[in-house]
């Protein structure tokens, strides 16, 4: 059966890693936190300026000081750090944040990402996610396998305006995860009960399938 | 040294219309309030505003918006405002879209003397057009200009008759650097106190930078999505 929201971001969350920096974008990437690991230390970073994004905050201690990259109200942990946006990205440009996971509307079989508009449609600006996908290490795109027509967002190259080239390197869907090699998608994982000919079938993009593909263990 | 000035009103003096101004401010979180009440009543027009975000249809920059007092919007995301996407939809409104780092990076640039820098932010996208793309160490990276303002709004939370800044949390955000890069800045800050009375060690916008201060009356500090959890 596919995923929902939460199992991707469940199996999102088997990537981190003790100590690392990590920036989540809005919609499903946000959940990743909900689900790290007990007792590993991973620090969420939001672009607006704050290294230690805690919980949203107790109903009468919002803070209007105090918002998300979504402008949501939230906390900070202990061990938080403030900071201006220009330090902000100093430390996405420079390499610093070690995992980006963000949403996306299409990914292209080299690894490009278009994420942001859609011409005459939605048009509301890239935010910090063309500088988040120029600059990550490691670029984890979360999103459904299909629109809500049906059609695949995995492609042979993206039809909307791009966000960033090249920089995508593994997939998260409620199908599948997806690796971006060389020779285009590699299919790694399945989500429990779903087939690989199911996911071919969604995949409009060249996809390798090598071997048993073993289903997700969440 | 005399850069405290009454209000907001007084602090707003010299602007023109068809100037350009930066507005510090992430969404309504570190929006300089009160100078973008005294500009609507000011009714200055032909503006250019750079800023991250327009604010929303009744308050911040979408209150400008809503006057038609700004002629160019330079941002990185217009997301919460239907007047703003109805100006841009019908071309009443110019908008330069920019990735929201290099935004922030040009704005620091303007004001540390840096008149352009290369940044990776956009390359292979339509904010390449018509920019010069350079290869360092086998990536390729675009020239991006330095930003100034005639004026730039701030808004702090605590400052001192010397003009020296601390934000809290993160209203920080774009009034640190956006201060720098300011012909005249302004600072609106909620506790103005003597000068000595901050600790010089946790300043984080120094008063060299600052023209004008003054104590923000009656701040709304609205907030665009309260999101709580169950206790």
């Amino acid at each position: 059966m596919a995923l929902d929201k939460n199992g991707i971001a469940r199996r999102i969350a088997q990537e981190l890693q003790d100590g690392f920096y990590v920036n989540l974008g809005i919609g499903i990437p946000t959940l990743v936190a909900n689900y790290i690991p007990d007792g590993m230390q991973v620090v969420l970073q939001s672009e607006n300026g704050l290294l230690g994004i805690g919980p949203y905050p107790l109903k009468g201690e919002e803070d209007a000081d105090l918002i998300n990259a979504g402008k949501q109200t939230i906390t900070y942990t202990q061990g938080a750090a403030f900071f201006d946006s220009a330090t902000s990205f100093a430390m996405i440009r420079g390499g610093h944040i070690d995992l980006t996971v963000l949403g996306a509307f299409e990914v292209a079989e080299n690894g490009d990402i278009a994420s942001w508009k859609i011409p005459q449609k939605l048009v509301k600006g890239m935010g910090g996610a063309m500088d988040l996908v120029a600059s990550a290490k490691n670029i984890i795109v979360a999103m459904t396998h299909t629109d809500r027509a049906g059609n695949s967002k995995l492609l042979p190259s993206c039809t909307l305006p791009l966000t960033g080239v090249g920089c995508v390197k593994k997939i998260v869907t409620d199908l599948a995860v997806v690796e971006i090699t060389d020779k285009g998608f590699k299919l790694i994982e399945r989500a429990p009960g779903v087939d690989v000919e199911e996911i071919v079938a969604k995949t409009a993009g060249q996809l390798i399938v090598e071997g048993e593909i073993p289903e997700m263990k969440l | 040294m005399k850069k405290v000035v009454k209000d907001a009103l007084e602090a707003i003096r010299g602007i023109g219309d068809n100037m350009t101004l930066m507005l510090g401010g992430f969404g309504l979180s570190g929006i300089p309030e009160n100078c973008i009440n005294a500009l609507v009543e000011s009714n200055v027009t032909g503006l250019t505003c750079i800023s991250n975000n327009a604010g929303v249809d009744d308050f911040g920059l979408g209150l400008l918006l809503k006057k038609r007092q700004i002629k160019k919007m330079i941002a990185s995301y217009v997301g919460e405002n239907a007047e703003f996407e109805r100006q841009l939809l019908s071309g009443e409104l110019e908008v330069e879209l920019i990735p929201q780092g290099t935004l922030a990076e040009r704005c620091r640039a303007g004001g540390a003397g840096i008149p352009a820098f290369y940044v990776p932010a956009g390359y292979g996208t339509e904010v390449a057009d018509g920019k010069e793309v350079r290869e360092f160490n086998g990536k390729k990276y675009l020239l991006e200009h330095a930003l100034t303002a005639d004026f730039a709004i701030v808004k702090a939370w605590k400052g001192d008759t010397h003009g020296n800044l601390i934000y809290r949390h993160t209203a920080n955000n774009f009034n640190q650097p956006m201060a720098t890069a300011g012909k005249i800045t302004i600072a609106e800050v909620e506790e103005l106190v003597p000068a000595g009375t901050l600790d010089p060690n946790q300043i984080h916008t120094p008063g060299v930078f600052v023209q004008r201060i003054f104590q923000a009356q009656n701040l709304e500090k609205r907030i665009e999505f309260i999101t709580t959890r169950e206790a």
